[in-house]
């Protein structure tokens, strides 16, 4: 079991999920968490324009989706997440895998990848 | 029950009615423009910001009743102040009685100028944005409406003032508002220093909320109708009528040739249309057309809320060069916008005199020329002493740590947005 964790544009979130649902989905749901992250990698913010004046942001807005996958799940889930977020630009963020020890359902208090 | 005082035109209910109605949305300005300029700060400045405006109406509201009319309203002491014991509290105003030789009564008219002393203050509150210590700025509104607005508005306003005698033509307020607000603002945001996370070119200071401000825009637009088309009464004799009309289509006129303006220049300019953007065009026309409202037809209003507009985009890009931080433009939209505007009176009124492209040659422009010159001398004058005073007694500025933390909590023991975790 993995826990992925990607940073994205929020803006590339429905591409994403299109993606994750392609290789994800078998007939029941996959199963994602979303949150609003500000930060800044290489991109250093965006460019806004203000009464004509252009002003980096210190922080940028991304968004950043925690899913939990089964082994065999693991590289189509990143494939997945990086065919919907990417644009080729700085700043299309990052994704982080970590293993995960374990996992509980907590309606039914089944454990491990049955439960994920 | 109307009980006229002899010698008095009976009350007009028409122009009674759309005085009534025009101080109600003079009002409405104030909430307008605590929205206008609580999402240009940070989110957490935005009920510092927005309690700056509102608390005008608070200080301010008492400040006219008590002192504020008689001064700049009384009979006048040779030009130069208005007073008149009874009017102290208004307690010798009978409510039946008209203002001057006008149609309404006058406690209206003392309702409807009352908004306009409250609303000048607070535009200067955008130039000193995130840093100025309530509790002197508070005060500065105060000092700054009684020693400095009340006297411009006798000079320029009142039917014995010396600007008003000498010819200056301000309709609604381009030199009394716009002038005096905008060039304190400048003056004080440079006495103040910048905020201390200003350093243009490295961390950005952004606006965080802008669809607040684009609502605070259309209240500011919606209110302004009152504030030019009310103050028809006070020009046409001895009732509003034809006058108000053409301050009205004016207004508009100007509002909406100001922001297709700003939208075109900075779409060029910045290639992209803006919404801050279009609401600051709307500003700009309407601050520019504030003097001229009942003078010039809408032709040449339009002209002139495209000119100011443009004025008012390039005063905001010289900002960043000179280097003080007008944090949310309140000289460079209401500053200049208001010269502008005052000038250019000059050359376009046609009624109650011709100006210079109306066949009237320069002496029009000559004396809005000089009310300008006069208003910005004096307002500068008059916010450098009390500022200084202020800033050697209470201090002008909120602590280093207020300011980093943020005035709603450190201040004011509020925040404006709670994340909600739970209900």
């Amino acid at each position: 079991m993995k826990l992925i964790t990607a940073i994205i544009r929020p803006e590339r979130l429905e591409a994403v999920q299109f993606e994750l649902q392609g290789v994800l989905d078998e007939g029941d749901h996959y199963r994602i968490s979303v949150e609003t992250v500000e930060g800044h990698g290489r991109q250093e913010g965006e460019v806004e324009i203000y009464r004509g004046q252009r002003l980096r942001a210190g922080l940028v807005e991304k968004l950043k989706l925690t899913l939990g996958v089964n082994e065999h799940y693991v590289e189509k889930a990143i494939e997945a997440i990086v065919r919907g977020a990417r644009t080729g630009q700085v700043g299309d963020g990052k994704i982080f895998i970590s293993s995960l020890e374990d996992c509980v359902r907590i309606r039914t208090g089944e454990r491990g990848g049955t439960a994920i | 029950m109307t009980e006229v005082t002899t010698g008095m035109v009976p009350v007009d209910p028409g122009s009674t009615a759309w005085m009534l109605v025009s101080s109600a949305l003079v009002l409405l300005m104030v909430p307008g423009l605590a929205l206008f300029y609580g999402g240009l700060v940070r989110r957490k400045n935005v009920m510092a910001t927005m309690l700056q405006s509102f608390v005008a109406l608070g200080v301010i509201g008492v400040q006219w009743i008590v002192i504020g009319y008689a001064l700049a309203f009384g009979p006048s002491l040779g030009g130069w102040i208005g007073w008149d014991p009874s009017l102290v509290g208004l307690v010798g105003l009978p409510y039946t009685r008209n203002f001057a030789d006008k149609a309404i009564p006058e406690l209206v008219f003392v309702m409807f100028q009352g908004k306009f002393a409250i609303i000048t203050p607070a535009l200067i509150s955008g130039a000193v944005a995130e840093r100025m210590k309530f509790s002197s700025y508070v005060l500065f509104v105060l000092l700054w409406t009684t020693f400095v607005y009340c006297p411009l508005a006798h000079w320029v306003w009142a039917p014995g003032g010396w600007l008003f005698q000498y010819g200056v033509l301000d309709f609604a307020g381009g030199t009394v508002v716009h002038i005096s607000s905008g060039f304190s603002a400048l003056a004080l945001a440079i006495l103040i220093g910048p905020r201390r996370d200003y350093r243009p070119g490295h961390t950005a200071i952004l606006p965080h909320n802008l669809t607040l401000t684009m609502l605070g825009a259309g209240l500011l637009w919606f209110g302004w109708f009152g504030f030019n088309a009310g103050s028809a009464v006070a020009a046409e004799h001895p009732v509003a009528g034809y006058t108000a009309g053409l301050a009205f289509a004016t207004t508009q006129s100007a509002a909406a040739a100001g922001a297709l303006t700003w939208l075109l220049i900075e779409w060029w300019h910045q290639r992209r249309p803006t919404s801050l953007g279009l609401v600051s065009g709307i500003l700009a026309g309407l601050v520019a057309i504030t003097p001229a409202a009942g003078h010039v037809i809408p032709a040449s209003a339009l002209l002139m809320g495209a000119l100011a507009s443009a004025c008012c985009y390039s005063a905001v890009q010289m900002k960043q060069r000179v280097g003080y931080d007008d944090s949310l433009d309140a000289f460079g939209v209401h500053g200049v916008g208001g010269l502008v505007g005052a000038l250019l009176t000059g050359v376009f009124c046609f009624t109650p005199v011709a100006g210079l492209v109306m066949g009237g040659g320069v002496s029009q422009l000559v004396k809005q020329a000089v009310g300008a010159g006069v208003a910005i001398v004096f307002a500068v004058a008059g916010t450098c002493v009390i500022a200084l005073a202020l800033k050697a007694t209470l201090g002008l500025r909120a602590t280093d740590e207020q300011e980093r933390d943020g005035l709603d909590v450190t201040v004011h023991g509020e925040r404006a947005y709670h994340q909600v975790i739970s209900s």
